[in-house]
């Protein structure tokens, strides 16, 4: 039994009949339940649910505060190469998109950790296109390794991998793990991924099992808004985080909310995802999730994530560049998407101080 | 005769099988469970089995318990 | 709607289970069966004494009761074995108590050896039903182990002291897919009532009954409760409001 059986057994159900009947009633008492089952979450992901934001935001925040204190993680990504092997209509790196293709070497990786460690950030996201040629996942480790003395976490936003290849990461101190699966959507997940190893929306829905498994300990699950509906996929992404939480209970588990944002190929989003909308996503989340973390990325501007913070917000990075390196090699390729808040990490600590949070850089050290 | 009857020495004037020592002690067959040498003894396999010198022998039923 | 709990592939005529020890009479059990509804009811296996004969408390248990022997007076997984397979041999059914304590001043579970018994039996065809003290981790590695069901305590066996261990119970039911069935300690018809509001499958109740002035009475009551406490669950309670804060907005920029 894995995540895609359990998936499949909401096959067929009838969400806008469930949608249709939820009340205002229901809304009042789930908010204020110990305890939310999946039912209650789909419920706070209702429409109806939309006209309640406030008094979810309150309760979100008290949450949040309770679990999390008033503090937020904060971390970078470095992209380690940008060779592609896939087709994902909504992605810059699209092999069909003529972009210059390198990858990092080991010592301009080093160069990178220098000039990130310079801001102080202690936890590193490490990504790659989805390329097994020129980025194995020996190529992951070696990078790993180098980042390591720089870093006290490592997590990785890569192509699906086996049990035992996450199990090789984590043997050089890889900690984390971030995998979209993008839609939830089989049939909509085949049309938007024509080509390439990604078409295959099994071995990537249950790579984060894998992960857990191979003793992977943060798995950041999500679906990028903008691609179906996205009260489905946002039900969908807090059942797999879930049933993530039930079957590894020793994982830490979090969800990215991230938007389309404009990209190299410039595919539209399927579906307009408004800021109410994602907001009621994330509250929705905590209120089921209550010790789940969420991330925001720099996809969103700087006035909304200032707004979002206390409403359920665990992590967030800062001083972005989506293209390879970028910090120390001064590369001006096109990146993955472009991003619409670019604090450094000095001034997103500093914004974080001024609204009474701490920033933290640092929130483990494996011995 | 020497055994030991639930943690017990004991003394059996004769050879008898777990049947006779039963009725001997007016147990009810239909109540207890035996347990010869840390072995259950089925019902239908009493009439057969004779105790012999060094036996333990466990005599058991249901009490009120919760 | 049916709401039945099935356990051991039974289905159970009610959400009460009830001991059979401490009464002043075994005969007084037939009534208290009736008054309570309880569809299980629980015994222990003792030693007989070849020189007094003995009382047979079968025949005082309705033959609608499933029987449900327990393991007390063992102190490891070893021990609980060989009682549970002494109480098969009696012909009364497959189900068993799993009870191991290897503490005689609090009588508090030994739940690494519960787990281990669990194992075993389990693997022998019983219908287990382990006595533990209530820790998620234990539970799940008796699920694992072949539990039909999870027994914790709700507060030190015999005291009466109610409800004590909630908030852990709370966890259990929460995560196990199991039925979590309340043992030890519920001394009122209100503390049973409360284990089920919050989602208990039953309640195992027996001092509680058998030291009341009137046990009957005592056990209709606990019948009562018990049901009353599973509709209040199976309604959904209605939530407790805070009071509204006056505060400035937290989605106020929403509408900016």
């Amino acid at each position: 039994m894995t995540f895609y059986d359990e998936l499949r057994r909401y096959d067929g159900f009838d969400f806008a009949s469930f949608f249709a009947s939820v009340t205002d009633a229901d809304i009042a008492r789930i908010i204020n339940k110990e305890r939310l089952s999946r039912e209650d979450f789909l419920a706070l992901l209702s429409p109806r649910a939309a006209s309640h934001l406030e008094a979810m935001a309150r309760r979100a925040s008290e949450l949040t505060v309770r679990h999390f204190g008033k503090a937020v993680l904060l971390f970078t990504p470095l992209y380690l190469a940008n060779h592609c092997t896939n087709q994902c209509v909504y992605c810059g790196f699209n092999t069909k998109n003529a972009l210059e293709r390198r990858k990092l070497t080991l010592e301009e990786v080093e160069a990178e950790a220098v000039e990130i460690a310079k801001s102080g950030l202690k936890h590193i996201l490490i990504l790659t296109g989805d390329d097994r040629k020129q980025t194995p996942v020996s190529y992951i480790a070696e990078c790993s390794k180098v980042l390591k003395k720089h870093f006290t976490s490592i997590a990785v936003e890569v192509y699906a991998l086996t049990q035992d290849e996450y199990a090789e990461l984590a043997a050089v101190g890889v900690d984390g793990m971030t995998m979209f699966q993008e839609v939830y959507n089989e049939e909509i997940y085949a049309e938007l991924h024509p080509k390439g190893p990604k078409r295959v929306y099994r071995n990537r829905l249950e790579a984060p099992e894998r992960a857990a498994a191979a003793g992977i300990r943060q798995i950041t699950t999500g679906t990028l808004l903008g691609l179906n509906d996205w009260r489905t996929e946002a039900f969908f992404t807090g059942v797999h985080t879930d049933y993530l939480q039930h079957a590894y209970p020793d994982v830490e588990v979090a969800i990215s909310p991230p938007r389309m944002r404009p990209h190299l190929g410039g595919f539209p989003p399927k579906v307009i995802v408004s800021d109410a909308d994602m907001v009621q996503y994330i509250l929705a989340f905590r209120l089921f999730m209550p010790r789940g973390g969420v991330t925001l990325s720099t996809r969103e501007n700087a006035k909304l994530r200032d707004n979002l913070l206390g409403l359920g917000v665990t992590k967030m990075s800062a001083g972005v560049c989506t293209q390879v390196g970028g910090r120390a090699s001064g590369q001006e390729d096109p990146g993955q998407f472009e991003i619409s808040d670019e604090r450094s990490v000095a001034e997103m600590a500093e914004m974080l101080y001024s609204r009474g949070y701490q920033p933290v850089f640092k929130d483990w050290q494996y011995l | 005769m020497n055994l030991r009857i639930n943690g017990k020495s004991t003394t059996l004037p004769h050879p008898q099988t777990l049947e006779a020592y039963l009725a001997s002690r007016n147990l009810d067959p239909a109540v207890v469970v035996i347990e010869l040498n840390e072995s259950i003894v089925p019902k239908d396999k009493w009439a057969q089995t004779l105790l012999a010198e060094g036996d333990s022998l466990e005599i058991v039923s249901f009490v009120g318990g919760g | 709607m049916s709401d039945k709990l099935i356990i051991g592939g039974v289905t159970l005529p009610s959400r009460l289970f009830l001991g059979s020890g401490k009464y002043s009479s075994n005969t007084l059990i037939p009534a208290i069966v009736e008054a309570s509804g309880a569809g299980v009811i629980t015994v222990a296996v003792r030693r007989v004494d070849p020189e007094a004969g003995q009382e047979n408390i079968l025949t005082h248990i309705p033959k609608t009761c499933i029987l449900m022997p327990n393991t007390s007076g063992a102190r490891n997984a070893a021990e609980a074995v060989r009682i549970a397979r002494l109480a098969r041999a009696a012909g009364c059914g497959d189900w068993i108590k799993i009870e191991v304590i290897s503490d005689n001043r609090y009588l508090l579970p030994d739940n690494q050896e519960t787990i281990e018994a669990t194992r075993i039996l389990a693997a022998e065809g019983f219908t287990v039903l382990p006595y533990m003290s209530p820790d998620l981790m234990a539970a799940k590695r008796m699920a694992e182990a072949g539990a039909a069901a999870i027994m914790p305590l709700g507060a030190p066996i015999g005291t009466n002291r109610g409800f004590r261990t909630k908030e852990l119970v709370r966890i259990m039911i929460e995560e196990l897919e199991l039925p979590v069935i309340v043992d030890a300690g519920i001394g009122r018809p209100s503390e049973a009532c409360e284990c089920m509001e919050m989602g208990a499958a039953a309640v195992l109740v027996n001092t509680a009954v058998a030291s009341a002035s009137d046990p009957v009475a005592m056990g209709r009551a606990f019948g009562q409760a018990v049901a009353a406490g599973r509709a209040a669950f199976l309604a959904g309670p209605g939530a407790v409001q805070e009071s509204a804060k006056a505060s400035s907005p937290l989605t106020g920029f929403l509408h900016e």
